[in-house]
């Protein structure tokens, strides 16, 4: 295993920011687009898809070596899909409106990127432990990215944070950060910055 | 009629990228170059219009008579990616030059968000087998105005002096922001 030198301090820290599975790599953009209207439906859907990658990657890293290698991807898709089945019915049993708010983007977890991108480069090479620790990095960079573009689109295009009014009646809300073009707008300005911030560093 | 105003809202306006977000990695990932754009619109309308079918006559046929709707996830997604597999055999065996011209975009078809979101959606809005398929054919034609439009955009970009930490995905977002303001004047066309 070529791994085995980098800390495991390392293998979590990597996916807030060196590898970062939205500003680095750009993987699994539909959600972070989609539901990032405002801050609490961001972090519902980062804890959701956190969850499905979380549980993949410990049962798929404890059978890697019973998957013939022809098959792995279908055979990490159906356990994915299985995952998201589950976090789709607990959704809708205990938290309704968020489920509401969400639709369809909830099944659509299966086919997140992030998710078979790190089953077939980390956890069907790595043991279960480090599987853990990468999937758990992946998933809080994850939602780290979710929840604040979640808020800086909920400020601008309502004037409020987690559903409670933070800008006073001075504020005109920009309607267009909550609508399509400001997903866009908004996961733009962000990947621009998180490129100027790594530049300042590169350099320094 | 109805199937007419069908066709419009999903090729225009509720486009599945400008406004669902689905299919966004091939949105961004293959519009670099007009031609490889509208390759790769091709295939993601005729895998859709087949998904379409098909998922219509799993989930209505299998899944609802055996009461087993919870399973549609899996067996959608293990559908797509066959048909996928399937498209792809066939088209190599029918026509060589489009299998070519297609080329590594088919097999890259089933980790496409937009496949699976149609079939779901169609499901959710309880469509018709007529309805699905016509869905199916209007996402596709959406899908690909989209990227074959951020293709020629892009392709100007080329020249153009962008900042550099946006150069590459952020500029690319951000003129997917303003072009899904411009399709939002569609809004008033139709109120699907």
């Amino acid at each position: 295993m070529a791994k085995s030198k980098t800390t495991l301090r390392y293998e979590f820290l990597k996916g807030l920011w060196d590898e970062n599975p939205i500003l680095k790599s750009l993987l699994g953009l539909c959600p972070v687009l989609a539901v990032t209207n405002s801050a609490i439906n961001g972090l519902a859907m980062g804890l959701a898809t956190t969850f499905v990658l979380l549980s993949s990657s410990i049962i798929i890293s404890s059978i890697r070596n019973l998957i013939p290698n022809q098959v792995r991807i279908p055979a990490f898709i159906v356990i994915i899909a299985t995952f998201v089945t589950v976090a789709d019915r607990f959704l809708a049993a205990f938290f309704p409106l968020i489920s509401k708010d969400l639709g369809p983007y909830v099944p659509l977890i299966v086919v997140n990127c992030i998710i078979l991108g790190r089953q077939e480069a980390f956890s069907s090479k790595n043991s279960v432990f480090r599987s853990i620790i990468d999937s758990s990095g992946m998933g809080v960079g994850f939602i780290l990215v979710l929840v604040a573009l979640g808020g800086f689109r909920e400020i601008l295009g309502s004037a409020s944070l987690f559903g409670v009014t933070v800008l006073g009646d001075w504020f005109q809300p920009w309607l267009v950060m909550i609508l399509p073009g400001g997903a866009f707008l908004g996961l733009g300005i962000f990947i621009g910055i998180a490129n100027w911030i790594n530049d300042r560093r590169a350099r320094a | 009629m109805k199937l007419i105003l069908l066709f419009i809202s999903a090729a225009v306006v509720n486009n599945f990228v400008l406004s669902y977000f689905l299919g966004i990695c091939p949105f961004i990932g293959v519009s670099k170059k007009v031609s490889s754009a509208v390759s790769m619109g091709m295939a993601v309308t005729f895998v859709m219009t087949i998904t379409a079918a098909v998922t219509w006559l799993i989930y209505h046929l299998i899944l609802v008579p055996a009461n087993l709707e919870i399973l549609q996830y899996v067996s959608f997604i293990l559908v797509i990616s066959s048909l996928v597999q399937l498209v792809e055999m066939f088209v190599k065996k029918i026509s060589k030059p489009l299998y070519d011209t297609l080329g590594i975009y088919l097999p890259l078809i089933t980790t496409n968000c937009a496949i699976l979101g149609l079939a779901l959606f169609a499901v959710l809005r309880e469509y018709n087998f007529m309805e699905s398929l016509v869905y199916g054919i209007g996402a596709g034609a959406g899908f690909s105005l989209a990227i074959v439009i951020m293709a020629g955009i892009r392709e100007e970009l080329e020249l153009a002096k962008v900042p550099k930490p946006f150069e590459g995905a952020g500029i690319t977002m951000i003129v997917a922001a303003s072009l899904a303001l411009a399709f939002m004047g569609f809004a008033g066309l139709i109120s699907v």
